[in-house]
């Protein structure tokens, strides 16, 4: 039943061996008071009883809804080698790299998704993977406090709420001070994230796209953080980077962000990755495991888990961070699909993003009463006010099949009315249609 | 072999970007527009499936080869729960947040409950959240609950936690990043926590203890209970880290125990695979007091049985951005209900015949620093091979070229040359004779040929690595 292949004659020779008279017998170290008082499960079952109870669930997970819904997990196209890949069990059923020599496999891998992730975010070095993109972006937060050794952070007001929450709980236990620089309508309102910055700031946080898809430059914002020897922290949405200009290219010390949209499956919520980024000569302060270059005695090149010395298991509580188990499997899947993809082809992937939603901001702008709120560029998600409450809109469409985007109010009071469509790859242009035409019905039928 | 970039050829392209059905739009300001296109390498699939093929054949794994990697439960992963993750692959979380949404997700949510309860009754804890994203992620989520309760109660002056001398480094950090000074309580002679040490730093500055249970060296403390009731009665709460829970299943419930907070590691324990480093997953659970500042959002059951996403104000608030790796919580939430209440209960027993199986055979050989029936692992130290030359390492590299993954070594960090050997229950005695034997044979080289064990790996594409050269070099990503 659980899967253990000893036989009652293998089980009476171990016995024997041991020189116990039975397998309760090896429990006898567990003082009887201290035995379980309830283990009230239900009995197994086979296979295929298991598969018809799943499938049962997965038959109600939305299945049959179109999604121009983001918030930073996004509905891309994954090529088929991707899944076949990434089922090779000598990858997905082996661990952490400890022993190099019998790892090549996972380690070259995870070399080659570190370069992967430099060359999109324009950094020079990259760790193995972190869990998410929130908990990334809260890393690169706490990264910051080690390398300024100051204790106060800005956190701009048009990064994803979620991650704010997770960053906020992450300073808060370190009694770290978090500085929430509200945004001005879709934008980053530079002008007060500069003048937050003084000579106690740890980094100032943005993200590109932000929640609302707009897209700014933030040369100058770090400019001004580095006259304050603060770093800037650019979270960005990786598919972006074969057109938008990269965190590196802005002058960002720490490029953070999640990593879904490159080849994992949507999956409720995970897994995914977070991937961080830095400069050179910040990589000792970097959290998590990374992959490094070397030879072995006769000169042949080979990979191995390095700079361990920030590590929890060597330096316990005065390690760089926690994390033991990063998402590698998951980091495995982005590199494929990065290479999949190619040169070429992400930059083509990034454009046709692009020109959809440029697509779908025209026909919906369009709709009788609803304004674009972004005033600048945008690239896959843009932001529409609604003449009615854009929770209730959602719910309605909801109802027709079409998830129409994310309702704002929840995250930024007073924005009630402002709703998030993000148009990926997938998206058809009949699709864009009909959403048009369906939110027409909503707001005026 | 070369890397992906080193088989780039300039023109080449891999998989066909959808066509487009909409117009071209006007580009993107110059002053947001990247400079230049990222510098991917250009392969066809072909080349591409090669090359991962054949990068995956440089790997041991559970699939190929026997893992007996203690401290991380190596057991085998069932393919039909392989199956039942991927089912959701298509079902995008945001549509649980939507207003009305939950309703179009009631199967995902329905898992995120069970399992949740499901958890809960294994380990005897009230409730459980499974936001956190790995055994760590959990450990710092547990420590951040038990700061809120403290603070909640108006005690705001217990700054630290005790952590045993031979605990995973992950508890000191974890404990670290939620605010938290340690102070390690070291080993005594008998293998656990040192009582009278641990009486000694308690105080009521303490917040927290937090334990592994069985311990490190793989053995079932019969003064859990006690330690327990020595850190409540001081006013702090007691951790438990699960890592080990595969030895207890059905026996012990950390719950009944004493502890307050614990944490599961389902990649260990509820058997899903280890990815190569992950995901994981690290599901907390709580005593009924605690419930209250568990993250936000909690899955609950309405009344009519359906299933909602609830805010939770008094929590801690967010620990990552949904429900956790849910992918792999529905594989083990399709593990624990395929094998049941008497399925795990085996687990645990077979999982604990055979590491004392492994112990009994290897004694005579391999120095056993405490020499008593373990649970699921067992912990040797290389010290008699050391009179000859040979460490743990040497064992360890000699092992890759007979064809097993080695054991871990050098932890616990309180036995010298540890050889730290976890077979877990799903190893037949046939497999684990064979390493046996190798182990056997290793200590025979030991005494006769030391030089063999210091050559390997010779089987391998790359033999021992220069790993201070690699530190050295910082060579993280070609150019």
């Amino acid at each position: 039943m659980g899967y253990c292949p000893n036989t009652p004659d293998d089980i009476r020779d171990m016995l024997a061996a041991i020189g116990a008279a039975s397998v309760e017998e090896l429990f006898a170290p567990i003082p009887a008071e201290l035995r379980a008082k309830s283990f009230n499960l239900p009995p197994g079952m086979s296979e295929l009883e298991l598969l018809r109870l799943m499938r049962e669930k997965a038959a109600s997970c939305g299945a049959d809804i179109t999604p121009f819904i983001g918030g930073g997990i996004y509905d891309h196209f994954i090529p088929a080698a991707v899944d076949h890949l990434a089922s090779r069990a000598e990858f997905y059923t082996a661990y952490t790299p400890y022993q190099p020599e019998c790892a090549q496999g996972t380690l070259q891998a995870l070399y080659e998704y570190q370069t992967t992730i430099c060359r999109l975010t324009g950094m020079e070095a990259s760790n193995a993977s972190l869990y998410d993109g929130g908990t990334a972006v809260a890393e690169a937060a706490l990264m910051s406090l080690r390398i300024t050794d100051r204790h106060k952070v800005i956190l701009d007001g048009s990064v994803n709420p979620l991650h704010r929450g997770i960053v906020t709980g992450y300073l808060h236990g370190l009694s770290a001070q978090a500085v929430h620089v509200a945004p001005d309508g879709c934008a980053s309102d530079l002008a007060r994230l500069m003048s937050s910055i003084d000579d106690e700031t740890a980094a100032v946080i943005v993200q590109s796209p932000n929640f609302f898809g707009s897209v700014q430059d933030f040369r100058e914002l770090a400019q001004k953080a580095h006259d304050h020897e603060a770093l800037l922290i650019v979270s960005c949405y990786p598919i972006a980077m074969g057109l938008v200009a990269s965190p590196g290219e802005m002058g960002a010390d720490i490029a953070v962000g999640e990593g879904q949209s490159l080849g994992n499956h949507l999956s409720f919520g995970g897994p995914y990755f977070g991937f961080i980024a830095t400069r050179k000569r910040f990589i000792r302060n970097l959290p998590g495991r990374i992959v490094g270059e070397t030879i072995d005695h006769q000169g042949r090149r080979g990979f191995v888990l390095t700079l361990q010395a920030r590590e929890q298991h060597i330096k316990r509580h005065k390690a760089t961070s926690n994390i033991c188990s990063n998402q590698s499997l998951c980091a495995l899947r982005g590199l494929i699909f990065c290479a999949s993809l190619g040169r070429k082809g992400f930059e083509e992937l990034a454009q046709l993003n692009y020109d959809k939603a440029q697509y779908a901001k025209s026909v919906l702008a369009a709709v009788r009463g609803v304004d674009l709120l972004n005033s600048g560029a945008t690239f896959n998600e843009f932001t529409l006010v609604l003449p009615k409450d854009a929770a209730e809109v959602v719910q309605r469409l909801l109802d027709k099949g079409m998830a129409a985007g994310v309702p704002l109010g929840q995250y930024y009071p007073g924005m009630e009315r402002a709703l998030v469509v993000t148009v990926t790859e997938k998206r058809t242009k009949d699709e864009i249609d009909r959403l048009a035409a369906l939110l027409e019905e909503v707001l005026w039928s | 072999m070369e890397l992906i970039f080193e088989k780039s050829v300039s023109g080449r392209t891999g998989v066909r970007v959808p066509l487009s059905d909409v117009p071209k739009a006007a580009s993107l300001p110059e002053a947001v527009r990247r400079q230049e296109p990222v510098r991917l390498p250009e392969v066809g699939e072909l080349d591409l499936v090669r090359h991962y093929t054949n990068l995956s054949r440089r790997n041991f794994s559970v699939d190929t080869n026997f893992y007996p990697l203690g401290s991380c439960t190596m057991k085998y992963n069932t393919k039909v729960t392989e199956n039942a993750g991927g089912l959701f692959a298509s079902c995008h979380p945001m549509l649980a947040l939507l207003p009305g949404g939950d309703s179009l997700v009631q199967g995902p949510l329905s898992i995120v409950y069970e399992l949740e309860r499901q958890l809960a009754e294994i380990t005897g804890m009230e409730e459980v959240t499974t936001q956190p994203l790995a055994g760590a992620h959990g450990e710092m989520t547990g420590i951040m609950v038990i700061a809120a309760y403290h603070k909640a109660r108006g005690d705001e002056k217990r700054k630290y936690v005790i952590v045993p001398d031979s605990s995973h480094g992950t508890n000191p950090a974890s404990a670290a990043m939620a605010g938290y000074e340690i102070v390690t309580v070291p080993t005594a002679p008998y293998g656990d926590m040192d009582l009278d040490l641990f009486r000694q730093a308690m105080n009521d500055e303490v917040a927290a203890v937090m334990l592994t249970c069985p311990n490190t060296l793989g053995l079932f403390n019969p003064h859990i209970a006690e330690i327990c009731a020595i850190a409540h009665q001081g006013g702090a709460l007691t951790y438990y880290d699960g890592a080990n829970l595969n030895a207890i299943l059905g026996k012990v419930r950390p719950g009944d125990v004493g502890f307050d907070v614990i944490h599961v590691n389902l990649h260990k324990t509820f058997g899903t695979p280890h990815g190569g480093g992950g995901p994981g997953s690290g599901p907390i659970g709580v005593r009924g007091d605690l419930v209250r500042f568990l993250p936000t959002p909690r899955v609950v059951r309405r009344v009519d049985g359906s299933y909602a996403v609830e805010d939770h104000p008094e929590g801690i608030g967010r620990v990552s951005d949904f429900f956790g790796n849910f992918a792999i919580m529905a594989r083990a939430y399709a593990y624990i209900t395929m094998l049941g209440r008497e399925g795990l209960i085996e687990v645990s027993e077979q999982a604990v015949l055979n590491a004392n199986y492994i112990m009994a055979r290897l004694k005579e050989e391999y120095e056993l620093p405490f020499d008593q029936t373990c649970m699921h692992e067992c912990v040797f130290s290389a010290s008699r091979q050391v009179q000859n030359g040979v460490h743990a390492i040497d064992v360890a590299k000699y092992l890759i070229d007979r064809g097993f993954h080695p054991p871990t070594v050098y932890f616990p960090l309180n036995v010298k040359e540890a050889i730290m050997i976890e077979p877990t229950e799903t190893e037949s005695k046939q497999t684990m004779d064979a390493f046996i034997e190798v182990m056997l044979e290793a200590a025979q080289l030991a005494k006769e040929d030391p030089e063999r064990l210091h050559e390997a790996p010779v089987t391998t594409p790359v033999g021992r690595l220069d790993e201070t050269r690699a530190a050295r070099m910082q060579q993280v990503c070609c150019e």
